[in-house]
């Protein structure tokens, strides 16, 4: 196969903050090569250098057996570079449709909304069939949606060379498979796509060769065939790192006394969710299954108090909690941490102290006043808790890499020992090692007492780590839950999918006959 | 985590001049500087009694306006609320109510403004833009009502009440203008406030990203309406000095004044989109304006270019603020 990309000896360095260090790489036409790394190895910087975002301070980069030099976007463009950011960044305000043909837009081609309306469901199609409408302002539209709006944007442009960041770590299985089922479609065309994850599912399924970063160094390029999971990860850390998930819990008891937290008929005002009932045990981790747009945050939100409900009760330390306020709710140890960290999650102008204090002011404030030392103190002792992977408390947010800025979430998050958390896709876009890390910790936390809710896009997670999972339906209905052995993917699938109810009105059918 | 120490005291200098305020500071001591070498005038001490003087009353209203921004909202309304509050208590004392009870109805009238807007602005989820800028013509339009928009004198009434007269004309001293030093004291109260204080800090977590500040459970809207009362609070007090000051109440008091506390503001580092900037930033940016204000009226450059010198300044701050936050975003990103 011919090699469409080349990159030699790429350097770079953020101030005193080398991130590259002559790194090499190279990409054949017609293939989708997988780049893996720990969070902060240098993958999206490398890319953002290709891509025309970032100058490269040493190396060159060949395209088509030509070197080239790619001093701003419009230059990558031009040689057929599309990118898919890790980080969404549509316009918020704007339609899917204008947003997916921003650059014809800006360059003040004639423009047509119902022709580019059309054009546009042609692209999202074969994503996400008819889900999304091109007239949708983006702004409504759940994460995992933006992010198959991001991948039409990209494709939508004739490129030789694809760059996808992380396109998955937003979606749930059904989506993940159309976006890999259209990127196989690209690569029997010819095209070249650099495939950037830290799914492991996702290189042994859809990748030809994998290579993987190791702090700025490409320590490793491989067929797939050759290469295995373990061997990945070690090469990922640079040592051997353990990542199968942490055992369950032996007992829960379930008695009275043992209930947290009781939701009764809980019931969305706006309608996305009605008759949520569920109780949470002490010690347990319970698990949200559904496909996206379920519900399921928004039944996070509406139990502290982040979203209007109409009806139902929410028992918490035996009071209802419903009506009372985030803060006190936060204060009261039950938390919540959001799924999208950069709206919903992190001041990302600010650094890493200040949102590290952000949930629990009031314990580091003495007399009215913030307690600075106890607040470096604070962060200090989160950030190593958690990893975080930073040049000082004092960096800013968004110049951390992206799994960074999740740890640097939940610490903020955890900042406090709760009793209740409620963890939205607590390891998106974290590293293999990282989010083993993460499942120990909230093993952990569930030994010491506290009780966890996790809900997340990837169902292994919620198979891997719950010791009990509840089934909502695409309707925002919590149709069953399942324990023990029913903890599998074809019987939560069964019940999230809504098949169950073609099920029983076949049986009905049957039964009539 | 890799803190290295090295280079601590040079790094440090470093970050110091980054720091708005220390590239202001010297700014302003270098025009301080220069223009008393180049004009005569200048050092004399009725001239700096003027300018101190005048830094007082938009000093007052910058305060309020810079809390406001910090929100990420603005308030245009600041000028006329002075005026309606210095309408209102300058009423009082003319038809002899006693004279705190004058004062704290000004005051009261203007906090009552400031909660109104507070409660549209998020309620309705309305604009701090649209909302102030009607609440401008609102107070003023309430100036007129009262006054038949003519000025109320109080010269007599100054007499009787030496400490009212003391607080806008009075001199500390004999040399430092006691408006200023009212100002000056509510300065550092507010900056230390701002930069201790846990409210404060929840000030900063909201404009900096509200929904993510609501998600930390901190009450946004409350935080919002508060800075909106502090704010015109803080016009209040300045209308008490105003009227001190010039004995009386004239209908166009406070006219382009939130033109003023806003362009300090963006000069001082204050940035628009909230969540960054602070008190003694602000206040050195208003203080550099009230030099360039000062050295315009010593050279004799004619009002109308002063006025367009002025918004010319004004435009720079806002287009450096907005050059400023692509250049960060583009850094980190
Ligand atoms: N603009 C910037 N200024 C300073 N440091 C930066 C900047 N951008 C990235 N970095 C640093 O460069 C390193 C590499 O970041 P990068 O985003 O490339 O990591 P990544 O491999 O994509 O990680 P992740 O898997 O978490 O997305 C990080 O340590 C990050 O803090
Ligand atoms: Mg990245």
């Amino acid at each position: 196969m011919e090699e469409v990309m080349r990159l030699k000896k790429i350097s770079k360095s953020f101030g005193r903050n080398q991130v590259l260090f002559g790194v090499d790489f190279n990409l054949r036409a017609g293939e989708i090569h997988g780049i893996m790394g720990e969070n902060g190895a240098g993958k999206s910087t490398l890319m953002n250098i290709v891509y025309g975002n970032l100058r490269p301070d040493s190396g060159e980069i060949w395209i088509d057996g030509q070197k080239v030099t790619i001093h701003e976007v419009r230059d990558a463009q031009k040689l057929g570079i599309c990118f898919v950011q890790q980080e969404i960044a549509l316009c918020q305000d704007a339609m899917v449709a204008e947003n997916i043909f921003m650059s014809r837009i800006s360059q003040g081609k004639g423009f047509n909304l119902k022709k580019m309306a059309e054009e546009a469901r042609q692209l999202l199609e074969p994503l996400c069939h008819g889900a999304i409408d091109p007239y949708e302002i983006v702004e409504r539209l759940p994460i995992s949606c933006q992010q198959l709006v991001e991948i039409a944007k990209a494709i939508s442009n004739n490129c030789k060379i694809l760059i996808l960041d992380e396109p998955t770590s937003s979606l749930s299985g059904s989506e993940a498979d159309a976006l890999h089922k259209v990127v196989q479609g690209l690569k029997e065309k010819g095209i070249g796509v650099i495939y950037i994850t830290h799914r492991m599912s996702d290189v042994f399924e859809q990748c030809d060769r994998v290579s993987v970063l190791r702090d700025g160094n490409m320590v490793s390029t491989m067929d797939i065939k050759d290469a295995s999971v373990q061997g990945l990860v070690n090469d990922m850390a640079g040592r051997e790192v353990d990542i199968l998930y942490p055992d369950k819990a032996e007992h829960i008891s379930k008695n009275d006394e043992d209930v947290v937290l009781e939701v009764t008929n809980l019931t969305d005002a706006a309608g996305r969710f009605k008759d949520v009932s569920f109780r949470l045990y002490k010690g347990e981790i319970l698990g949200f299954a559904g496909l996206l747009g379920a519900g399921r945050s928004e039944v996070m939100m509406g139990i502290t108090g982040l979203r209007k409900m109409s009806g139902g009760s929410v028992i918490y330390k035996g009071q209802n909690i419903l009506g009372k306020a985030t803060s006190d709710i936060f204060e009261d140890g039950l938390v919540l941490l959001p799924e999208d960290r950069k709206v919903q999650g992190l001041f990302l102008d600010m650094d890493i102290e200040y949102n590290t204090s952000a949930v629990y002011l009031r314990q580091i404030t003495k007399r009215g006043a913030i307690d600075r030392a106890a607040e470096r103190e604070q962060a200090e002792r989160m950030c190593n808790a958690m990893n975080v992977k930073c040049t000082g408390l004092g960096q800013i947010v968004r110049s951390l890499s992206g799994g960074n800025q999740q740890k640097v979430l939940l610490a903020k998050v955890l900042a406090k020992k709760p009793k209740v958390v409620i963890m939205d896709e607590p390891t998106r876009g974290v590293d293999v090692g990282a989010k083993a890390e993460i499942h120990r910790l909230l093993r952990q936390l569930t030994q010491e007492g506290v009780s966890v809710i996790l809900i997340s896009s990837e169902l292994n997670e919620v198979i891997g780590m719950s010791d009990r999972v509840m089934m909502m339906d695409s309707t925002g209905c919590l149709v069953g839950q399942a324990e023990g052995e029913d903890i599998n993917s074809d019987h939560i699938m069964y019940y999230i999918s809504d098949a169950y109810k073609y099920a029983e009105v076949n049986q009905e059918v049957k039964e009539h006959e | 985590m890799n803190k290295s120490n090295t280079n601590g005291a040079a790094r440090l200098l470093k970050k110091a001049l980054q720091l708005r305020e220390m590239s202001l500071i010297l700014i302003i001591a270098i025009m301080c500087v220069v223009l008393s070498f180049t004009n005569p005038f200048f050092a004399t001490t009725s001239n700096l009694q003027t300018v101190l003087g005048s830094v007082a009353v938009d000093g007052i209203l910058t305060i309020g306006m810079i809390l406001v921004m910090l929100t990420g909202g603005l308030d245009l309304s600041i000028g006329s609320v002075m005026c309606m509050g210095m309408a209102i208590a300058g009423k009082g004392i003319q038809m002899g109510l006693p004279v705190v009870v004058a004062l704290l109805l000004g005051i009261l009238a203007a906090a009552v403004s400031g909660l109104l807007v507070g409660l549209i602005v998020t309620r309705l989820h309305l604009s701090h833009f649209i909302v102030t800028l009607c609440f401008m013509g609102i107070a003023r339009g309430i100036v007129y009502a009262m006054t038949s928009g003519i000025a109320i004198s109080l010269i007599a009434q100054m007499k009787e009440n030496p400490v009212l007269s003391y607080l806008g004309s009075g001199y500390v001293g004999g040399l430092v203008p006691m408006c200023f030093v009212v100002f000056l004291i509510l300065a550092i109260a507010t900056d230390i406030y701002t930069r201790k204080s846990s409210v404060m800090r929840r000030v900063y977590y909201t404009g900096s990203n509200e929904m993510a500040a609501k998600h930390s459970g901190i009450k946004t809207d409350r935080i919002k309406v508060g800075v909106c009362v502090a704010c015109s609070v803080m016009a209040g007090i300045a209308s008490i000095i105003y009227m001190s000051k010039y004995n009386g109440v004239t209908v166009s008091a406070g006219e382009g004044a939130e033109m003023t506390a806003l362009s300090a503001a963006v000069i001082g580092g204050v940035s628009m989109n909230g969540g960054k900037g602070t008190i003694a930033g602000g206040l050195l940016g208003l203080l550099f304006i009230v030099l360039i204000q000062d050295a315009m009226n010593l050279f004799s450059v004619q009002a109308f270019w002063q006025d367009l010198i002025r918004y010319l300044i004004v435009l720079l701050a806002v287009i450096l603020d907005v050059l400023q936050d692509k250049a960060r975003k583009k850094k980190n990103s």
